[in-house]
């Protein structure tokens, strides 16, 4: 007789819906007094090391419109290249940067903006390090399952060039929707980052 | 160590035409799939000391001068384990819902059906170090919404979970149990697997009931697992 492996079924994700911020930005819709602060909006403080950048961008769908009722969460590592994570075995974070960040798009026009550091590198599993990035997630109505993309920087030519992952990029003109465009704003560097959904230069997702 | 690949074919697909705002919302091109690296592996940590006394009671943490949420009183409660079984202990668990009439509190929802002016909709807490978790609440009424002329939600209570790495980042909704409107929704039906969609209905718990007070659902979660890298390329051998 064969006795059955004994794992769980992962439980199946469901849209975010139209209402997402009720649960995740309750002050931003209004829904004051129930906590303080709304989690993830800021990921710097005076004392955080590295260089201070901007990320911005929007997100359109497949008829190039924006969305409005999204949310978007980035996670990186600090500017040495460690994640403040029990999970990171490597080395001690720096303790005054937060690593994760979430915003609502804006009601607007579906753009968002982080004030976040440069991340530093981070081993690939086989010990080649991969170029700067941050990972980037987003849900909302009419997503099914939350889609997971990664955020690199114009700037990083020569690493990015040798990047694992973008070089799994099976098509490599699609390389490019992954890299965010830099400009110069109040001294400090901002990269543009995109996210189109659906259709022409359409972002590169993963499942990993 | 790394991250079980997820099964695409329990999740919902992308494109699922019933669902009508998924058309414009699906990527066409095949996601890429990847092993996960630490960018994925880590994930921020909530501690316990964020949260509130009444963040996980919904009847009580909108309610002015002492009031309360009308409509069933309900506890629901349940475990975050991993595909592997593992409790995931320290888990921030958030979740938001309408009131007892199905409405949303939420600037851009209109359903004429009234607010509840003790009710706000969120909550949220922390795991023990069993995975477990609680909150108390209202059960929401069921909601109409514009996708066919006469579609309405199931009731439900949507979930956001944090595992321990960005890998297991999901969000999700519960449903209950024996409510007709489950299998008629075009939203559980973006999932193709009858005994996937199972997975996301509450049983109703008669051991967890408050007497004379509320009743109580159970509702367990499972993120993705881990696995250990057996003989991966590691110099230093297997952690």
């Amino acid at each position: 007789m064969t006795l059955p492996l004994d794992y769980l079924p992962e439980s199946p994700s469901q849209t975010a819906g139209p209402y997402v911020h009720i649960g995740t930005n309750p002050n931003w819709v209004e829904i004051t007094g129930v906590w303080r602060n709304d989690l993830g909006l800021v990921l710097v403080g005076p004392d955080t090391r590295g260089e201070r950048i901007l990320v911005e961008g929007r997100v359109t769908d497949g008829a190039g419109a924006p969305v409005r009722d999204a949310l978007v969460e980035i996670w990186q590592a600090d500017a040495a290249g460690f994640h403040p994570s029990p999970a990171e075995t490597r080395g001690q974070a720096d303790p005054h940067f937060a690593g994760w960040g979430r915003q609502p798009l804006s009601a607007e026009d579906g753009s968002f903006r982080f004030e976040t550091i440069r991340p530093g590198r981070v081993p690939y599993p086989d010990g080649r390090l991969q170029a700067p990035h941050i990972t980037v997630w987003i849900v909302a109505r009419g997503i099914n399952v939350g889609l997971h993309t990664r955020l690199y920087f114009s700037d990083e030519e020569e690493a990015n060039a040798a990047d694992p992952l973008l070089n799994r990029i099976p098509e490599p003109d699609r390389r490019a929707t992954l890299i965010a465009e830099r400009s110069e704003r109040d001294g400090l560097a901002a990269f543009r980052f995109d996210i189109r959904l659906q259709g022409e230069r359409e972002t590169v997702f993963l499942d990993m | 160590m790394s991250y079980f690949q997820r099964d695409r074919e329990r999740h919902p697909p992308a494109l699922t035409p019933a669902y009508k705002t998924s058309i414009l919302r699906a990527p066409r091109h095949a996601l890429l799939s990847l092993p996960t690296t630490l960018s994925e592996e880590t994930g921020p940590v909530f501690g316990h000391d964020m949260i509130g006394p009444l963040d996980n009671d919904l009847i009580r943490n909108f309610a002015k001068d002492g009031g309360e949420a009308i409509g069933q009183r309900i506890v629901v409660s349940g475990r975050v384990l991993d595909e592997a079984r593992r409790p995931v202990r320290g888990a921030l668990v958030e979740f938001w819902q309408a009131n007892a009439g199905g409405r949303y509190r939420h600037r851009k929802e209109s359903y004429l059906a009234a607010l509840d002016p003790n009710f706000g909709g969120c909550g949220r807490c922390i795991t023990d170090d069993e995975g477990g978790y609680a909150f108390r609440t209202v059960k929401p009424g069921a909601y109409p919404w514009p996708n066919g002329v006469n579609d309405w939600r199931p009731a439900h209570i949507h979930f956001s979970v944090f595992g321990h790495a960005f890998a297991q980042r999901l969000v999700t909704q519960m449903y209950f149990e024996g409510d007709p409107m489950i299998w008629q929704c075009p939203i559980v039906r973006t999932i193709p697997d009858a005994s996937a969609i199972e997975q996301l209905v509450a049983l109703l718990d008669r051991r967890a009931t408050i007497p004379m007070d509320a009743l109580a659902y159970r509702f367990d979660i499972v993120l993705r697992g881990r696995r250990a890298t057996m003989f991966e390329n590691r110099p230093e051998g297997n952690g």
